[in-house]
């Protein structure tokens, strides 16, 4: 958005009917936008608002039932307090559930960026080796991505049975789909420049590849490994849900027997958790952003 | 001055401590994929012994398993195969619908929560940590947890699973506001407090005039992520499509399997290219004005 210049709106103060006048003719969908594009805005919101109305309507919302639920939400809060799970034994229970989480969190993304990498170079419009090649890879990586994380788990217990193993390959699978993407517009965002050169040097496609175009966006495909990597944590909380291991089955469990204060305890373990990561990576992080610039 | 055996030896330097680097990097990485591989049970015995299974599902979930056209592929019985689109296309609009509503409740969450956290808006650091705090709870709290709750809550159904898309929602996109607030030209809110605006007129006329566009570009990748997410709410029994997928995995209906599969993914796709067309659109009109 960009807003006028001082000594511009100066001016326009200044102006007389006549400079009025002229700025009409000049602008004339400044001053006279057409009813539609005038009324557009109103219309989106109303059609938005209505159908937020009927969904409301469709979903039974009732302010009877939201006050009910907020009072039973309030009770159960009550209960949480204060939040363990009932014994050191199943206190140290749930730790271990929690770095079971860590870990299919951690080796999950580090299989998917491992298999994203070389075929993000396939999906990238830069450095593909056929059209062909690169629509079949975006498609592929577009039907993985389509697929929820639960499902592929679900799909995985079918492989390996039930346990961590399962998540693992849940989280590799539905990471690979969505880091592809990701590494594949870094590519595509790559500075022409470099490559250029090495190929005026007389450098092979794929030398081109290596020193052109992989020292810009390792930095990049690193961050955003990190970055999943932290966001996994938590939806590998989750997959314990189906089956897969972690600490998912565990608060499942406890919310299934209205355990509320082995329910607070778990979930305050995974905000430290997650906390915890979140600092390591953001160092991490801006470690190999200051890396990069230093090596450039 | 440097002379030239100067320079050689602190390249030589710069070089060994850059291998330093590499190898604590690296024996680190090493050292905890082993750990995750250990407390995550790894098999590969196990994996390369069933990877028949996966391709195997695969197989079996194109393959009819009754009816007429019994043991050919879904695809030369389509009519077979998606029976269940009478049943199947309103559970696949009611999961668009939470997808809406849930994005919508949560950004309006986001909108009324997002200047507090921010440090050019908020001088108060105990409100601006308070609100900071609260959103990350709502984000890092997974939405399925949520849904698990409110579905006790409130009881089973689709309102439980609005309800846990919207919180979640509401935490993310605060963030998301919150940086986008931090960043604009504080220029038209000085220009505001001078003439003496109260804190609810100059955001209304400085602030979100600068921010609207990114806000609605940010709501609809969020409306992306959460049709995935209204997806699979029906696991825990809080509405939309999900309820269907779980029993016919968990039933083995294997060729329903298949076409729930087959019509998630549709919607997923034009989901996202629809909304990539309109954000490019948003934010090819920002560049021209």
């Amino acid at each position: 958005m960009t807003i006028p210049s001082a000594p511009g709106a100066m001016r326009l103060t200044h102006a007389d009917a006549a400079s009025i006048a002229r700025m009409r003719a000049r602008h004339p969908e400044a001053f006279h936008a057409p009813p539609l594009r005038r009324a557009a805005p109103y219309l989106i919101v109303a059609l938005a608002t209505a159908l937020a109305v009927f969904a409301l309507w469709r979903f039974e919302f009732s302010p009877v039932r939201l006050a009910t639920g907020l009072a039973r939400l309030g009770d159960m809060a009550v209960l949480m307090v204060p939040p363990w799970p009932g014994g050191l034994a199943q206190a140290w229970t749930v730790v271990k559930v929690l770095g079971e989480t860590v870990a299919i969190a951690f080796l999950g993304t580090l299989l998917a960026t491992a298999f994203a990498f070389p075929v993000a170079f396939l999906a990238a419009r830069n450095t593909t080796f056929s059209g062909v090649a690169r629509f079949l890879t975006r498609r592929g990586l577009d039907g993985v991505r389509g697929v929820d994380m639960l499902i592929w788990a679900l799909l995985w217990i079918n492989v390996v049975g039930l346990g961590p193993f399962a998540g693992v390959l849940a989280v590799m699978t539905s990471d690979f789909g969505a880091l592809g993407k990701l590494f594949s517009e870094a590519i595509e965002a790559a500075d022409r420049k470099p490559v250029e050169g090495v190929a005026s040097t007389g450098g092979s496609h794929w030398r081109q590849v290596r020193f052109g175009v992989l020292p810009q966006v390792l930095p990049v495909i690193a961050g955003q490994a990190l970055y999943f990597f932290e966001s996994n944590t938590r939806s590998s909380a989750i997959i314990g849900i189906v089956g897969a291991g972690g600490i998912g089955l565990y608060l499942s469990e406890q919310i299934r027997m209205f355990e509320w204060q082995g329910v607070a305890f778990a979930i305050i373990l995974i905000l430290i958790a997650v906390a915890i990561i979140d600092r390591i990576s953001g160092v991490l992080r801006a470690a190999i952003i200051n890396g990069g610039v230093q090596k450039l | 001055m440097g002379s030239q055996a100067d320079h050689a030896r602190h390249w030589r330097e710069v070089q060994r401590r850059k291998r330093g680097h590499t190898l604590i990097f690296c024996a680190g990485l090493a050292a905890a994929t082993l750990w995750s591989a250990w407390m995550s049970d790894v098999n590969l015995s196990k994996l390369f012994g069933n990877i028949g299974n996966f391709f195997g599902y695969f197989d079996r979930i194109l393959t009819l398993d009754s009816g007429p056209a019994m043991g050919r592929r879904v695809w030369t019985a389509p009519g077979e195969w998606l029976w269940g689109l009478d049943k199947w296309l309103p559970l696949l609009a009611d999961t668009l619908l939470m997808a809406y509503l849930g994005t919508l409740l949560g950004a309006l969450g986001a909108l009324a929560l997002c200047f507090a956290p921010a440090r050019n808006l908020t001088p108060n650091p105990w409100a601006r940590v308070a609100a900071r705090r609260f959103l990350e709870f709502c984000r890092t709290v997974p939405e399925i947890v949520f849904a698990l709750i409110f579905v006790v809550a409130f009881g089973l159904g689709p309102m439980a699973g609005v309800l846990a898309i919207a919180v979640h929602t509401a935490g993310a996109l605060g963030k998301q506001f919150s940086e986008v607030v931090e960043n604009i030209d504080m220029k038209p809110v000085e220009g505001l407090m001078a003439s003496g605006a109260a804190r609810w007129p100059t955001i209304r006329f400085a602030v979100i005039p600068q921010i609207l566009s990114n806000v609605v570009s940010y709501c609809l990748m969020r409306f992306e992520i959460n049709v995935r997410g209204a997806s699979v709410m029906g696991f825990v029994g809080a509405g939309g499509i999900g309820q269907d997928l779980i029993e016919a995995i968990r039933k083995f209906y294997y060729a329903d399997v298949s076409a729930l599969l087959l019509l998630i993914v549709l919607c997923v796709c034009v989901i996202d290219f629809l909304s990539e067309k309109l954000r490019h659109a948003l934010l090819g009109r920002e560049a021209h004005a």
